[in-house]
C-alpha cells in the first residue's frame, strides 16, 4: 500500500486539474479529476472510499436518484459531514471526483447511475444501498430492463454485509432484498391516489416468478404499487417504511405521513407529485437506516427545495422558468401528471437532445403520455437537436401544427418561450438531460443563476 | 372506409414506441376521410383471416417475447393464410423476428416462428445500435430510422430485402439488406418510431391495407402536408450518415 502522503498529493494535483479546466472556460470541469483517477490510478478510489470515518451509502435508481439522494443529504447534513456528488456527476468518474474534494467528510452519499452500480458497489463497499426503481430507459445505452436487473443482482451479491433499502412497490426491485433479512422495505400506502390502471406500456408488469400478469390493488407511478400475482401469489413484501395520508398540493408541494418503526411523523415537502413522495420515502427509510432519527428525517425533508434542474424555478426578467427533467416514459409522465393537475400550461418549451446522456434513440417520446398537455397549450416551442421529432410527437398526438413552432437553436427557443409568457407569469421548460446542461448555462451566462460547478464547489 | 388494424400483443410486444406507428397511420387515414379501428389481439385472442385488414406485430424485450412466441406459432396458418389472401402486414424488431421459421438463442436453443417471411435468426454477442438510412428502389424513396437489435437476420436466397443499407447495420450487419417483404407483408428492425419520419411507407401500408378492404388495387392517397415528416427524416439521415453503426 502506497504511504497516505502519495495519495494526498495525487488528489491535489488532480483537483488543481479540474480548476484548469474551469479557468480554460471547459464547462464544469467536475467530473475531470474524477476521470484522470479513473484512468491513472483506480484503485485510488477504493483507498479514498476506506478514509470516510462512517463509510458510505449508494443511491440507484432510473427515476428519481439525484433528487433522493439529496434528499437524504438535507435530512444527514446537520448531524453529518457528507461528502455528495450533487451536480449529478454519477458515474464512476463523478463520485471520484467527489471523494477527491471530501476533505474531512465523514460519510460518502452518492447517487450511481444504474449501469455504473456493479463497478462502484465493488469498489465503495458501501455500508448501506438504496434500490428505488427501474423503468425502461434508453434502451441504445442500458439494454434491457432485465439485463440492469442482472447486473444489480450481481452488485448485491458482492456486498453481503451492506444494508439493503428496496422499494418494494417494484417487482424486481424488492425481489433483490427477498433473502437478505435486515433490509429496510419501503413503498406507498394510500390507495386514494393510485391511477386507474396501468399507465401505456408499463414495465415488469408480469409475475418475476410465473410470467401471469399482476393485479393491482394500486397502482400509483408507471408499475410502481401494490401487487399480487393471481397465478401464484407472489406479492408485495410487506413495508418497514410506508408512506400514507398523501396530499398533493398542485405544483406547490405535498404532505405524507411516514410511518416507520419509531413511529409516524407528518412530512411536509416543497416540492410536487406523486413521484416526490416515492423519493421522500426512499430517502427517510436511507436516512433512518443510517441512524438519523424522525425528527431529522422530518426536519430535513422540510427544507429541502430541489435538485439540480429537476423542478427547479429560476427568476429571469420579472418572470419565472420552471425547469422540469424529461428523460424516460415513467418519469415524463409523473411530469405531465403534476403540470396537469396543477393547471396545464399555456406555453412550453420542450427540449429533445438525442446525445448520449439523453439517449440517441428518441422514440421514448412517443411512450409518453403528453396528450393531456394538449388541450391547454397555446404554443409549443419545440426545441433541441430532434425538434422535429418531438414536433410530430405533439402534431400526431392531437396538437395543431399552427400551435407548434419549431426552433431548433435552445437558446433562441428560451426567449421564444420568454417572449410568449406574459410579466410575472411562469415559463414551463422540459428539457433532455444535455438540453437541461445547456439551458441553465444560458441562464448562468446571463446571470440568473450561478453555475452548477460553483453551487457544487 | 373503415380499415380493420389487428394489433398482436400490444400488452407485451411495445418496447420501441410502436403506438407512434400506429397513431400516424389513423391520422393519415383519418385525413383521407378513412377510419382505423384497431383491435387488441392477445395470448388468448382468436385469429380470423378475412376479419383484419392490416395486421402489426411490434418489438418485446426477450422475456416479452419468449412469453408470446409459442402462442404466435399457434396462429401462424391463420396469420400466414391472411397475408396470402391481400391482407397487409408490418412488424418491427423483436416482431418481425417472430414472423421467419425460428429465432435461436445464444444456448442453441430454437423459438418457432410464423414462417411467413423467407429467414431466420441467429443471436449474436454484439447487439447493433444505431441510426439506420436505406434505399428501397422498389418505391425509388429512403427510410430513416433506428436499431437496437442482437439477432443476425438471414433471408433466404431470392428472398426480396426492404432495402439496401445506406448507412448503419441492417438485417445482419454484414449483407447490407434491411428488412423483407412479401406480398403485401413488411418486417424490419427500423423503430424510432418508423412511420412519423417516412410518411411515405406510412401512406403505402395504408393503400395496401385498403387494397385488402376493397379486394381492387392499393388506391392513390392524397398528399399531405409533410414538412415536419420530412425534416424529422431529413435529421434522422443524417444521423445515420454521421453516426450510424458498423463493424
Amino acid at each position: 500500500m502506497r504511504p497516505p502522503l502519495a495519495l494526498d498529493l495525487e488528489a491535489a494535483a488532480l483537483r488543481a486539474a479540474g480548476a484548469l479546466s474551469r479557468l480554460a472556460g471547459r464547462g464544469g470541469g467536475t467530473t475531470i479529476p474524477g476521470k484522470l483517477l479513473w484512468k491513472l490510478d483506480p484503485a485510488a478510489i477504493d483507498q479514498l472510499a476506506r478514509r470516510l470515518p462512517r463509510g458510505s451509502a449508494l443511491v440507484s435508481a432510473t427515476n428519481g436518484k439525484t433528487t433522493t439522494t439529496a434528499m437524504a443529504a438535507q435530512i444527514l447534513r446537520p448531524a453529518l459531514r457528507v461528502v455528495h456528488n450533487d451536480s449529478g456527476a454519477n458515474l464512476v468518474s463523478g463520485v471520484a471526483s467527489s471523494l477527491l474534494r471530501m476533505r474531512d467528510a465523514e460519510l460518502g452519499l452518492f447517487e450511481v447511475d444504474e449501469g455504473a452500480l456493479p463497478e462502484l458497489a465493488r469498489r465503495l463497499q458501501p455500508q448501506a444501498l438504496l434500490l428505488a426503481n427501474l423503468f425502461r430507459d434508453q434502451l441504445d445505452r442500458y439494454g434491457e430492463l432485465e439485463l440492469v436487473a442482472a447486473r444489480w443482482r450481481e452488485a448485491v451479491a458482492g456486498l453481503p454485509r451492506a444494508r439493503l433499502v428496496v422499494n418494494g412497490d417494484d417487482p424486481q426491485v424488492a425481489d433483490l432484498a427477498s433473502e437478505r433479512p435486515g433490509s429496510i422495505v419501503f413503498g406507498l400506502d394510500d390507495p386514494a391516489h393510485a391511477r386507474p390502471a396501468l399507465q401505456h406500456a408499463a414495465d415488469s408488469k408480469y409475475c418475476l416468478r410465473c410470467g401471469t400478469p399482476y393485479t393491482y390493488a394500486a397502482a400509483y407511478v408507471g408499475h410502481l404499487g401494490d401487487y399480487r400475482c393471481p397465478n401464484c401469489g407472489h406479492a408485495r413484501p410487506a413495508l418497514d417504511v410506508a408512506a400514507r395520508a398523501i396530499e398533493l398540493h398542485g405544483l406547490e408541494g405535498s404532505a405524507f405521513t411516514l410511518a416507520a418503526a419509531g413511529g409516524n411523523r407528518r412530512i411536509e415537502l416543497r416540492v410536487p407529485g406523486l413521484y416526490n413522495v416515492y423519493n421522500a420515502t426512499g430517502a427517510a427509510s436511507l436516512a433512518l437506516s443510517l441512524g438519523a432519527s424522525l425528527d431529522e428525517v422530518a426536519g430535513g425533508l422540510a427544507r429541502f427545495t430541489a435538485a439540480f434542474g429537476r423542478f427547479e424555478r429560476i427568476a429571469v426578467d420579472g418572470k419565472r422558468l420552471l425547469i422540469l427533467l424529461v428523460k424516460n416514459p415513467a418519469g415524463a409522465n409523473e411530469i405531465v401528471r403534476t403540470l396537469v393537475d396543477a393547471g396545464a400550461p399555456r406555453v412550453a418549451v420542450i427540449a429533445l437532445n438525442d446525445d448520449i446522456a439523453d439517449g440517441r434513440d428518441v422514440s421514448w417520446i412517443w411512450d409518453v403520455d403528453f396528450e393531456p398537455l394538449v388541450d391547454g397549450l397555446e404554443t409549443l416551442v419545440a426545441t433541441g437537436s430532434r425538434a422535429e421529432e418531438l414536433a410530430l410527437r405533439f402534431a400526431y398526438g392531437g396538437l395543431a401544427r399552427g400551435r407548434i413552432e419549431v426552433v431548433r437553436s435552445l437558446e433562441a427557443a428560451l426567449d421564444r418561450g420568454l417572449e410568449l409568457t406574459p410579466a410575472g407569469g411562469e415559463l414551463t421548460v422540459l428539457p433532455t438531460y444535455t438540453a437541461m446542461l445547456a439551458l441553465r448555462r444560458t441562464v448562468a451566462s446571463r446571470g440568473h443563476v450561478a453555475n452548477y460547478w460553483e453551487q457544487a464547489a | 372506409m373503415r380499415i380493420r388494424v389487428g394489433h398482436l400483443y400490444p400488452d407485451y410486444l411495445n418496447i420501441y414506441a410502436d403506438r407512434g406507428n400506429i397513431a400516424v397511420l389513423a391520422e393519415r387515414a383519418r385525413r383521407r376521410g378513412h377510419e382505423l379501428d384497431v383491435e387488441a389481439i392477445g395470448l388468448a385472442g382468436a385469429l380470423r383471416p378475412g376479419d383484419v385488414d392490416l395486421y402489426y406485430v411490434g418489438g418485446g424485450q426477450d422475456r416479452e417475447q419468449e412469453l408470446v412466441a409459442h402462442d404466435l406459432a399457434g396462429k401462424a396458418g391463420a396469420l400466414r393464410a391472411a397475408v396470402e389472401d391481400g391482407a397487409a402486414l408490418l412488424a418491427v424488431c423483436g416482431g418481425y423476428q417472430l414472423l421467419g421459421r425460428f429465432y435461436r438463442d445464444v444456448a442453441g436453443t430454437e423459438l418457432p416462428g410464423v414462417g411467413l417471411l423467407p429467414l431466420h435468426t441467429v443471436a449474436g454477442t454484439r447487439r447493433m445500435i444505431g441510426d439506420v438510412l436505406l434505399d428501397c428502389p422498389w418505391a425509388g424513396r429512403t427510410l430513416a430510422g433506428f436499431e437496437n437489435h442482437a439477432g443476425r437476420t438471414i433471408l433466404d436466397p431470392g428472398a426480396e430485402p426492404l432495402g439496401r443499407v445506406l448507412a448503419g447495420f441492417g438485417n445482419d450487419g454484414a449483407s447490407g439488406f434491411e428488412g423483407c417483404r412479401h406480398l403485401r407483408a413488411y418486417g424490419t428492425y427500423l423503430h424510432g418510431p418508423l412511420l412519423p419520419r417516412n410518411p411515405w411507407f406510412a401512406d403505402s401500408v395504408l393503400a395496401d391495407a385498403l387494397a385488402h378492404r376493397s379486394g381492387g388495387e392499393p388506391p392513390g392517397l392524397a398528399p399531405l402536408e409533410d414538412e415536419l415528416e420530412r425534416a424529422a427524416h431529413d435529421v434522422s439521415a443524417e444521423r445515420a450518415r454521421s453516426r450510424g453503426g458498423r463493424f
